[in-house]
């Protein structure tokens, strides 16, 4: 990024909570049902119809006002958004306007520098998502209205990021977030968690921001950083070209990594908002607060202290371990195994995750078991078999879950810790290598390697190479 | 506070009402009469009363989290002018979403 330049970055994001039925009235919220069967006269928008709000909503949303450090309002109002678009049957999306569940809240991120910074979020309201419409079947549109009235929050934060790198740790904490709550399944690919990015610029010291424009339409956490990039990017071609910049909406294309204006029309945003009648206030209670936040799981800042301070992990392991709730769970689970936390964290960060980025598959379907990998621990730990020979395992494990214990049985990869058999290994390959052996006696240690790997090629690895280095050096050492 | 012919037109175009050019000063008048008496309460002192949101006093009506069943797609298709086996069908929405 240029350095006469700053950018100023505003994330909203729409979560789609996780409740059984929608916001305003009893129809299922399962995804991917046929189209139009989830549907009734509430959220089809028919006359005369009365929305009634679901409880669960609220706690949701107060869930993430309390986890966001958010001051809950006592009282939220819903209040009508009017536009018309097929896939809003009412003419008028129910939101939150004046008053929203939760305000004035903040979450902090760690910088790629290990700085911390602290990130505002203005607001947090309730709100209904809007239908689907199918544009490329034919010469007419198609509307599904399942997902009308599906429950979402809309957080919206702070201008508080200045890089597509804060943009991209933000949204990794509000996921974080939503995952460990329960709220939201965090799943920006199949749209149950979507980002909008406000962006401006202005010269590095100014105070007064800049005109900012829209960017919508990325669909994963790498396409936001993308996105926000190009359009910082393209702002700055444009002033430093004397320009000035319009206020407009722009599409990220991922497919091109290019942004196209949407070139809305200008009462576009002319949402008219009031009160909706139809809707009482709702009062939350200091008592209902305290009964949520009680129920609220362990947080992952508080999960991170717990690991660093109980299970002495380095930071960067805990940070890594407690990102997603599901890891830390797996890792947890394999404690429960073994006391060795920090082979433990090398290996779930390592093996595990390794696996899970090249098979592109979650940790809930990761194949080798929490206690299996834990097993495996104890093994090396117990000089069972070397971390050499675990690496070889762990394949196995992962085409076949079963005790590693037995498979290394079976597959006869139990180390030799035997000195005698080691001994005796380590004699025949010194007796057959006379020119390894003097090269060795005239002071080039490196040669050691050698033997090293003739001995483990002959034992198949099996050998405990502590032992063998020590046997080694002893034997040939009496032949200086 | 009155609104112009310009306004009127504008709220108009967003409410999808196709009103008549003879019609549009009319409509002016009438909503600055409303505008008007609007006005008028606006002469009283409401510093410190809190802002009503809604005239019925309760509060807090909710269902709990349980599913109740849908209606047939057929019954929810039944009513639109246009549709097919199972969408609504209206006519091509330019978007790009």
């Amino acid at each position: 990024m240029e350095s006469k330049y700053e950018a100023v970055i505003g994330l909203e994001v729409h979560a789609q909570l996780l409740t059984e039925t929608k916001i305003f009235c009893g129809c299922s919220t399962k995804f991917g049902n046929p189209a139009n069967t989830n549907v009734c006269p509430v959220c089809l928008g028919h006359p005369g119809v009365l929305p009634v709000l679901n409880k669960k909503v609220v706690e949701y949303a107060v869930r993430m006002g309390i986890a966001t450090n958010c001051t809950i309002n006592k009282k939220s109002v819903f209040a009508r958004k009017n536009y018309f678009y097929p896939d809003l049957p009412k003419g008028y999306q129910i939101s939150q306007f004046e008053l929203p569940v939760c305000e004035k809240g903040f979450v902090d991120i760690v910088c790629a520098d290990g700085t911390e910074k602290r990130l505002g979020i203005t607001r947090i309201h309730l709100e209904e998502d809007a239908g689907k419409s199918i544009h490329d079947q034919g010469s007419e549109t198609l509307v599904d209205v399942n997902r009308c009235g599906v429950p979402l929050i809309e957080i919206v934060s702070e201008p508080d990021m200045r890089t597509p790198e804060d943009a991209y740790l933000y949204l990794t904490k509000i996921k974080q977030l939503v995952q460990y709550l329960g709220v939201c399944d965090g799943n920006m690919e199949e749209g149950s968690l979507r980002c909008d990015a406000n962006i401006s610029i202005r010269p590095k010291g100014q105070k007064e921001l800049g005109t900012k424009a829209e960017v919508k339409n990325m669909n994963s956490f790498r396409n936001v950083e993308k996105a926000i990039a190009l359009e910082i990017e393209r702002q700055i071609e444009i002033i430093e070209e004397g320009g000035r910049i319009v206020q407009e909406t722009l599409l990220f294309n991922a497919d091109t990594n290019k942004l196209a204006s949407m070139r809305s029309k200008e009462e576009a945003h002319d949402y008219r908002y009031f009160p909706d009648p139809d809707l009482i206030p709702t009062i939350i209670s200091e008592e209902w607060k305290k009964q949520i936040s009680d129920s609220l799981p362990e947080l992952p800042d508080t999960r991170k202290a717990r690991f660093i301070e109980g299970y002495k992990l380095p930071a960067y392991d805990a940070e890594i371990l407690t990102g997603q709730k599901e890891l830390a769970d797996y890792y947890e689970c394999v404690l429960k195994e073994t006391n060795d936390y920090k082979s433990a964290s090398n290996w779930v960060m390592g093996e595990v995750l390794k696996t899970i980025k090249e098979e592109k598959i979650e940790i809930s379907d990761f194949p080798v078991s929490p206690e299996n990998l834990g097993k495996l621990i104890n093994l090396i730990n117990k000089n069972v078999i070397s971390g050499k020979i675990a690496k070889d395992v762990f394949p196995v494990l992962l085409k076949d879950n079963r005790d590693p214990e037995i498979i290394v049985k079976e597959k006869n990869l139990v180390q030799i810790t035997d000195t005698g058999a080691i001994e005796e290994s380590v004699d025949k390959i010194i007796s057959s290598s006379p020119n390894q052996v003097q090269e060795y006696l005239s002071g080039k240690e490196k040669v050691l390697g050698f033997f090293v790997g003739q001995i483990m090629k002959e034992t198949k690895g099996k050998a405990n190479p502590a032992v063998v280095n020590e046997i080694l050096r002893n034997k040939l050492n009496t032949l200086k | 506070m009155s609104v112009t012919i310009k306004d009127v037109e504008h709220i108009a175009k967003l409410a999808r009402l196709d009103i008549k050019e003879n019609e549009l000063e009319n409509y002016t008048k009438h909503l600055n009469s409303i505008l008007d008496y609007m006005e008028k309460l606006n002469e009283l002192d409401t510093r410190g009363v809190e802002p009503l949101f809604n005239p019925i006093e309760n509060t807090n009506f909710f269902r709990e989290d349980i599913p109740v069943r849908s209606i047939p797609r057929e019954e929810a298709l039944k009513n639109a002018p246009a549709r097919t086996d199972e969408h609504f069908k209206v006519p091509k929405v330019i978007s790009q979403d």
